[in-house]
């Protein structure tokens, strides 16, 4: 988008929300903040009312401070907790039904490009591990076989959350859960398996107990995606009300399963892995050529 | 690409006025002449009999040009939310499916009604499981009456192609946009062949304007960019209520606002012949032809009897049913269903039910002769009210 759309028309300052003002002042659009700068710019996700300790948001918080063109960029969520998330986000979204997330954004990302040929339109699902991996597995893997240019996130809290703690195909095997009470008798889905082996240029396996590693991995799939084919990143994140954690917990439990059962995991295609080495020398000549003209500033 | 650069005119001119060439062609030919016209940035399609051919040959106008992208989907549920993610995105869009399909993608239709998309779908219909059947049925109209969608029914493959290309311009209107299901005949329409008036090849409708959507479209270049805040979904408060029951009631009077545009073009909800008559015989779809033809038949035989072909289904013929029907002494009502979803209908709308004889319905793929109608007519079958 032309950033003269979110411009504020001056008669109109002194009546215009304080948070509008602020996002058009020191917000993300046009600028290049990260996940390193949260706390110093107005985020496009805030005030949400998760429940405490919640690491979904937590999740959430980081990828929408990591999204590298939010100006150009539409996410998709699904039923499930996401979808209290999602009204707090000054983005373009979609909620439409519970497991159709990777068709909507097939269908969108396909006519954003028809509509935009020579602009980055960028559209990211993010969407829960009972959307994911259940009820709409078939869904997120055909839009991977098919080669859909877009990014596919799992919150995975290996439940569904928002219905009150059941089973879910991500649930580790022997788990007790609602509607599992005498333990699930089946293997946590692989999705990152599936997802290598249904095509994907990226896949990577993060938990909240490594927010910067969740941002890089999350720019690299949007980026591929844009470029190459599907992207998915798995990010692993407890919910402390379903688990009956204390809030404080539920990171030191992503942090333990990070070095168990969780391990950090990362799939890139050759020709990613070219794209990403590329823009990596490119971003490193920028920052060459900008600290150059620092300091003939400076000087 | 198209051998021809066609012209883009509105939805008024290519109907009323362009030049319109008589051929003989099978009802799915008449969707893909409906569509080679319709000017559809995005197709998705699914087989099931008796859709298939037509979304095929859709199929073939994308590999001619005529449609920007084409693919087929991976199961009739996520091919709709397909085609409401490419709505979402400011394109025009087309698809098609029937009986199992219908029921398989039900979920969608609410909420292409409830997201003000302007999807325009056509129904081959057919039975329903189990058993299995590929066969006729209109039976997966009656469920489909309160998705919100506006629903029409061709008789013919007339009826097809003209609905169709009428049906975007009543669709993406502002003040509408919702669905617009076009309903026809499986089999009976689509597998045969019969004369149908087209127009020239090159002119197509004019592009779909994003701009218009009374709601923003998903493509970060519409404000507002948070157009919610808080999530009412999951708030037990009075405005969340308050909210949802309002959006209800937007989209149901979406579809009211649809009427005059719809009468723009099909002229009137109902079409009937000999409105004196006391018998009057009500249907849609070809089980209007097959009513007509059994209204000559009695008539023959000196009985005086009336016709009410139905158009429209959604928005509801309320008032022009009451007016076709108010000297009615009986009314018969052929359908081809068995649950007899229009007799519902039309007792919902009229006083007197006592002069309905909901019948005869036939189901299963059989046909439905006139004589059994006649037999309806004349009381000597009796059927339920
Ligand atoms: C068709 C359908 N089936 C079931 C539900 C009920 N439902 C809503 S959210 C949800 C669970 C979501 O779980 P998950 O995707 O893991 O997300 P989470 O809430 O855990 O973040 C379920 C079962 C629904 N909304 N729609
Ligand atoms: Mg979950």
């Amino acid at each position: 988008m032309s950033l003269e759309i979110t411009r504020m028309n001056p008669h109109f300052a002194d009546v215009m929300p304080q948070e509008y003002t602020d996002l058009v002042e020191n917000g993300p659009f046009g600028r290049d903040f990260g996940a390193r700068d949260l706390g110093s710019f107005k985020e496009l996700f805030e005030e949400h009312p998760m429940c405490a300790g919640c690491n979904l948001s937590l999740a959430f918080r980081i990828i929408v401070a990591s999204l590298p063109n939010p100006a150009d960029t539409i996410m998709v969520g699904s039923t499930g907790c996401n979808s209290i998330a999602f009204p707090q986000l000054a983005l373009h979204n979609v909620h439409s039904l519970f497991g159709n997330q990777n068709a909507i954004a097939s269908g969108l990302k396909r006519g954003l490009a028809l509509r935009f040929p020579d602009k980055v339109k960028d559209v990211v699902v993010v969407a829960g591990d009972g959307a994911t991996a259940d009820i709409g597995l078939d869904m997120t893997l055909h839009s991977w076989f098919r080669g859909e240019k877009f990014a596919t996130v799992m919150f995975d809290n290996e439940i569904y959350a928002n219905t009150g703690g059941q089973e879910s195909g991500m649930t580790e095997c022997g788990e007790i859960r609602n509607m599992a009470p005498t333990g699930k008798k089946f293997n946590k889905i692989s999705v990152a398996n599936l997802a290598i082996e249904a095509g994907c240029a990226y896949v990577a396996v993060v938990t909240t107990a490594s927010p910067l590693k969740i941002s890089k991995c999350f720019e690299k799939a949007v980026l591929v995606a844009r470029e190459i084919g599907p992207t998915y990143v798995q990010i692993y994140t407890p919910c402390p009300t379903n688990l009956k954690l204390k809030s404080s917990e539920s990171v030191s439990l992503a942090k333990e399963r990070s070095k168990g059962t969780y391990q950090f995991r990362e799939h890139v295609s050759p020709e990613a892995e070219e794209f990403l080495a590329a823009r990596a020398e490119k971003t490193e000549e920028q920052v060459r050529v900008t600290s150059k003209d620092e300091e003939m500033h400076s000087a | 690409m198209p051998d021809v650069e066609l012209k883009p005119v509105s939805t008024e001119h290519l109907l009323r006025e362009c030049q319109r060439e008589e051929v003989f062609i099978t009802g799915s030919e008449a969707v893909r002449e409906a569509i080679r016209r319709a000017n559809v940035d995005i197709a998705v399609a699914y087989p099931i009999t008796p859709q298939s051919e037509s979304m095929h040959l859709v199929g073939d106008l994308y590999a001619e040009g005529y449609i920007r992208d084409y693919f087929r989907g991976e199961n009739e549920f996520a091919v709709m939310s397909e085609i409401a993610g490419a709505a979402m995105a400011g394109v025009r869009v087309f698809t098609a499916t029937c009986g199992p399909g219908t029921l398989r993608a039900f979920e969608n239709f609410p909420m292409w009604s409830g997201t003000r998309l302007p999807i325009v779908i056509s129904f081959m219909t057919r039975g329903i499981n189990s058993p299995l059947t590929i066969q006729p049925d209109t039976i997966e109209m009656g469920m489909l009456l309160d998705t919100g969608m506006i629903m029409l029914h061709a008789e013919n493959a007339q009826d097809l192609y003209d609905m169709i290309l009428m049906s975007f311009s009543v669709a993406e209107r502002t003040s509408v946009h919702i669905p617009v299901g076009v309903f026809v005949d499986g089999f009976f329409v689509t597998h045969t062949r019969q004369k149908v008036k087209i127009v020239s090849e090159d002119v197509k409708l004019l592009p779909y304007d994003p701009t218009h959507s009374p709601v923003p479209t998903m493509d970060m270049e519409t404000p507002p960019f948070r157009y919610m805040r808080d999530p009412f979904v999951m708030k037990s408060n009075y405005i969340s209520y308050a909210a949802h029951a309002s959006w209800q009631q937007e989209v149901m009077a979406a579809a009211e606002r649809a009427r005059p545009h719809i009468e723009a073009h099909l002229g009137s909800f109902v079409e009937q012949e000999n409105p004196d008559a006391p018998i009057q015989v009500v249907a849609c779809g070809t089980a209007v032809s097959q009513g007509r033809e059994a209204v000559r038949m009695a008539r023959e035989e000196g009985l005086e009897v009336g016709l009410v072909k139905i158009k429209v289904l959604r928005p509801a013929p309320r008032e022009e049913i009451r007016r076709a029907l108010a000297k009615a002494e009986r009314i018969v009502i052929p359908e081809f269903n068995r649950t007899g979803w229009l007799a519902r209908e039309i007792a919902s709308m009229i006083p007197n039910n006592d002069r309905i004889a909901a019948g005869p319905r036939v189901f299963g793929g059989m046909t439905m002769p006139p004589e059994v109608i006649v037999d309806v007519i004349k009381g000597d079958v009796l059927v339920g009210v």
